[in-house]
């Protein structure tokens, strides 16, 4: 480790790359062991996140839905703030009308 | 003499370079020495190098094939070791016939050889196509090496994972070429790190030591000499929690703590000795 490392660390400019390794591993066998390819978690990411949007209004800036790996597990964590739930019809109570489709969420609620 | 007793232990890596030859002659020497029959097996006959190791490259006349081909008698392809009668070195085959194995020759072979031995260490090819196939389909139970890179740990869940599907139990850890100044220093994988993402029990922990280099030179595996060098204790200390001995890991990343912390480490040493 050079002097001018150790400085940028020091002020936590830079992670030590052993901590780098240990994030990228992590993250490289969540999909090793899923056996996911990266365009078929995309795809089931836009899919869960339509299922949610249907029911709450979420932030779709800071969601998140990933893989996660410890103990030789591998868990798909979704992390979705919830702006607020949407005015919802419970199916076979209602009227013939449906949940708002994604794309009119941000304007359903307020703007109406 | 039972066949049933003698353990067969796969040792493999998936990536190449990581020490499996290394930890397969070490092994075999320091449990022989230890009093153990110990066969070891190279299955990885495509680029065989036990033989370099063990510095019995000069002697290897039969190999598996001719004695599963009924041309040679079993005592005539085990090559015993000229230091250490208790181990014996089966070369699978030769290079030039790489395709005849397949793994229910591995398996005859081994269990063959497991009729006079008590430990047989099988040296498994890199790679998980069919040289480890054949390999695994032979053991009972598995040591997986790897170092504290990333590509070796990546590759050594590959291998993890295969032995899972296969049943293979238990399967344990051997960490290999850890440099404590580095992982003090965090810049590089820890211990802890490794036997977490990989969640094995930890058999061994073995630093960098050049003296490694030297004995392969030499065609002397370490342990051939006692415990002179880390990598050698290490080594021993691998063979001996193998045979169920509670000898204590000692994560040395971690002994650089500080003055008080190396004295207290030191006094509980000399405490037990």
């Amino acid at each position: 480790m050079t002097l001018i490392d150790f400085m940028q660390r020091l002020l936590g400019r830079e992670k030590p790359s052993g901590t780098l390794a240990r994030e990228r591993l992590q993250l490289v066998l969540a999909h090793d062991r899923s056996d996911l390819n990266p365009e078929l978690l995309e795809q089931m990411r836009k899919e869960i996140l339509e299922v949610v949007q249907k029911y709450v209004e979420i932030d779709l800036e800071s969601g998140d839905v990933s893989l996660e790996t410890g103990d030789r597990v591998t868990a798909l964590v979704a992390n979705l703030p919830i702006r607020r739930a949407r005015p919802l019809v419970l199916p076979g109570t209602g009227g013939g009308s449906v949940p708002a489709p994604p794309e009119s969420g941000p304007v359903a609620g307020a703007g109406a | 003499m039972t066949p049933a007793s003698a353990r067969i232990i796969l040792i493999c890596s998936g990536k190449g370079g990581v020490g499996k030859t290394t930890l397969t002659a070490n092994l075999g020497i320091a449990l022989a020495r230890l009093g153990e029959r110990t066969v070891v097996l190279d299955a990885d006959f495509g680029l065989r190098n036990l033989d370099l190791l063990l510095g019995l490259e000069n002697r290897i006349v039969y190999t598996a094939q001719e004695v599963l081909a009924g041309s040679c008698r079993l005592e005539q392809a085990l090559v015993k070791h000229k230091l250490e009668p208790n181990l014996s070195l089966m070369p699978a085959g030769n290079p030039r016939m790489l395709e005849w194995l397949t793994p229910d020759d591995m398996k005859t072979v081994a269990n063959l050889v497991a009729e006079r031995a008590d430990y047989v260490l099988i040296d498994c090819p890199a790679g998980v196509e069919q040289g480890f196939k054949n390999a695994a389909a032979a053991c009972r139970e598995a040591i997986v090496i790897t170092t504290p890179e990333m590509s070796a740990v990546r590759d050594a869940d590959r291998v993890i994972g295969l032995l899972n599907t296969q049943g293979i139990q238990p399967v344990q850890l051997v960490l290999n070429r850890v440099r404590p100044k580095m992982v003090a220093n965090q810049e590089m994988l820890a211990v802890d790190d490794v036997t977490d993402i990989l969640a094995l029990p930890l058999l061994g922990l073995v630093v960098e030591d050049e003296q490694v280099i030297v004995s392969t030179n030499r065609g002397e595996p370490l342990t051939l000499n006692g415990t002179g060098s880390p990598a050698a204790r290490a080594y021993v200390n691998v063979a001996r929690r193998l045979r169920g001995e509670g000898v204590p890991l000692i994560d040395p990343s971690k002994q650089r703590r500080g003055l008080r912390a190396r004295l207290m480490a030191k006094l509980r040493n000399s405490g037990n000795s």
